[in-house]
């Protein structure tokens, strides 16, 4: 560690300002606090006083997210066939390419920008990086994941003015982008296996050789026939087709518990999503759920375990920046998120998968929320004193 | 040409666009160009237009009352759309079924009534002609930019011709797919967009502070 240290205390004169290579000084900056947790505090101002810094929020979400990582490996190899270590180790090899991309691509444009601009580094991207691969189907072509990317960070984030800034989860707002420019690739039968064609067999054959296999996700089964093949306790556990990272709702459910303990998301945004859902769900089988053109006879909790609904409601829903700031906004803005996830499931046949797109509006709201809610309090407090007066 | 009237037709080419300065006639520029051909025609004929209503408002400026002078603006722009309407019927029949109402509301488009009122009015003939022309020009070079982009890179064409090889895409063994999203409407804004953000780095003088 010393000699990490003495590296670094060596190298800084150079990236200083005034230094030889001083115009790389935000990236410098960028890596050492890193590496580091950097001992200036803020000076003006009044603050809460803690440990935790941007980086550790987002490191703890990184953590909370391996679980979903992990089992995801495993079952992109057990869905072609494979057992054991050589599944996972199969589906390891499937998404790291699309990390690396996500990583490399996101982190470029934020340190250009930096640069450019003349900003330090955010860290935001940590988090938005790895959740990228996780919300893409496995088959996703890597190109299209560094489209998506470069979109969000772009378009998302940086021309409102980089972290902290953006209206819209830069992750959600990557696969929307992917979804709606390059629908074939990332809906139907064909996507939700690892594609078995070129190298991609190869590397198969290494693993004991995959199946080619092909389907449609609960979600998309549902909507088309009505029902689905895989039990509610397989679903539970996530080994049905989706895609990577958020078939299991139990791997969702660590990351959750590692979230709410750390007090990085909200629970009561977290809550309220899955009430909302539900309540969303009850509804449409109370009255008539086929009249409408809804799903019969599913069980509303099954709403909950299948697709995206727990991964959007834990990891993308809390998302800090995004979501709302005020304590009634939470419960308002995440009721109003599950419960119009389930509204376009029930009714759009279009989009089988309604968290997204229900995020994304619900994203743009927030501020709408925040803003009224702090406005009736005022109204409430003023009129408090007009009848003590 | 004196240079003074030169400058009428040279202003809304970039300095004073009405698409990406005036930020006028957006909703038609986002609805016309998923292809070249209806952006050009759409350009061309909000061209005419622009330039004729200009010239027309110009000569009677002086004998319309003040208070009925909307009226004969519109009277005298839907009489010029409905011309270049029929025209556009009896000679390229397809484009202007693919712009279906856009056309006809050219009548409405924000840039035409626009120049009347803040320009024709208090300009001559010659002058207000030419700024029509120019605006016309200015909001139809802003059609093509957008069209270029979205019909390349939405459906691999351009003009309706095949430029993305056919071996390329991903159905036939390739890596490309083209990208739906440039069809949609929302990204022909971010195009916009992007034309300003480009613009506007050049001509520092925009830049809002």
């Amino acid at each position: 560690m010393k000699a990490l240290r003495n590296i670094v205390d060596k190298l800084k004169p150079t990236f200083s300002k005034g230094g030889k290579l001083g115009f790389l000084h935000s990236t410098f900056d960028a890596f050492e606090t890193f590496l580091f947790v950097p001992n200036t505090t803020t000076s003006k101002g009044a603050h809460i006083r803690d440990c935790n810094d941007i980086k550790r929020t987002m490191i703890t979400v990184v953590i909370a997210l391996i679980p979903c990582l992990l089992f995801g490996c495993y079952n992109t190899g057990l869905q072609v066939g494979l057992e054991g270590w050589n599944a996972f180790l199969y589906g390891l090899v499937r998404i790291l390419p699309m990390i690396a991309v996500s990583y490399i691509v996101g982190l470029g444009i934020e340190f250009t920008v930096a640069q450019w601009r003349g900003h330090e580094v955010n860290e935001g991207f940590l988090v938005s990086g790895f959740l990228i691969p996780l919300v893409m189907p496995v088959s996703t072509p890597l190109w299209m994941v560094a489209l998506g990317t470069a979109f969000a960070v772009i378009f998302g984030k940086e021309i409102f003015g980089g972290t902290g800034m953006n209206v819209f989860n830069p992750a959600v707002l990557a696969r929307a982008f992917v979804f709606f420019a390059y629908t074939p690739q990332m809906s139907g039968e064909k996507v939700w296996y690892p594609s078995n064609s070129g190298m991609w067999s190869q590397v198969g054959e290494w693993f004991g050789g995959t199946d080619a296999t092909t389907g449609a996700t609960a979600l998309e089964q549902l909507a088309t026939t009505g029902g689905m093949q895989w039990s509610a306790l397989d679903a539970f556990l996530g080994f049905i087709p989706g895609s990577f990272g958020e078939t299991s709702t139990v791997a969702i459910l660590i990351g959750a518990v590692i979230l709410l303990v750390s007090g990085v998301a909200s629970w009561k945004t977290m809550i309220s999503v899955f009430v909302g859902g539900l309540a969303m769900a009850y509804t449409f089988n109370l009255c008539g759920a086929g009249a409408l053109g809804a799903h019969e006879g599913f069980e509303p909790y099954m709403h909950l375990i299948v697709g995206g609904f727990a991964f959007g409601a834990v990891f993308m829903a809390t998302d800090p920046v995004t979501s709302a700031q005020t304590s009634a906004g939470k419960y308002i803005v995440g009721f109003m998120t599950g419960a119009i996830a389930i509204l376009i499931r029930e009714i759009n046949p279009a989009y089988p998968e309604g968290m997204m797109l229900s995020i994304l509006f619900m994203n743009a709201l927030t501020p709408l929320v925040d803003y009224f809610v702090v406005e009736v309090n005022i109204r409430r407090r003023k009129n408090r004193v007009k009848t003590v007066k | 040409m004196a240079s003074k009237s030169l400058k009428n037709l040279t202003a809304p080419l970039s300095g004073n666009n009405p698409v990406i300065v005036q930020i006028l006639g957006i909703c038609s520029a986002l609805a016309v160009t998923v292809q070249l051909k209806p952006a050009i025609v759409m350009g061309l004929s909000v061209m005419v237009v622009t330039a004729f209503s200009n010239l027309v408002m110009s000569i009677l400026r002086k004998g319309v009352p003040s208070r009925i002078r909307i009226i004969v603006q519109l009277v005298v722009i839907a009489a010029l759309v409905i011309l270049v309407d029929q025209v556009l019927k009896a000679f390229v029949y397809d484009v202007s079924k693919q712009l279906s109402v856009y056309v006809g509301l050219i009548i409405t488009n924000c840039i035409v009534m626009g120049r009347v009122e803040a320009f024709a009015l208090q300009n001559k003939p010659w002058d207000s002609f030419l700024d029509g022309l120019g605006n016309g020009a200015g909001y139809g070079m802003i059609l093509v930019i957008i069209a270029f982009f979205r019909e390349l890179l939405g459906s691999g064409k351009l003009f309706g011709f095949e430029i993305i090889p056919a071996e390329w895409y991903i159905n036939n063994g390739g890596v490309y797919a083209n990208c739906g999203l440039m069809l949609f409407p929302p990204m022909a804004l971010i195009i916009v967009g992007c034309i300003i953000w480009v613009h506007r780095s050049f001509k520092k003088d925009l830049q809002e502070k």
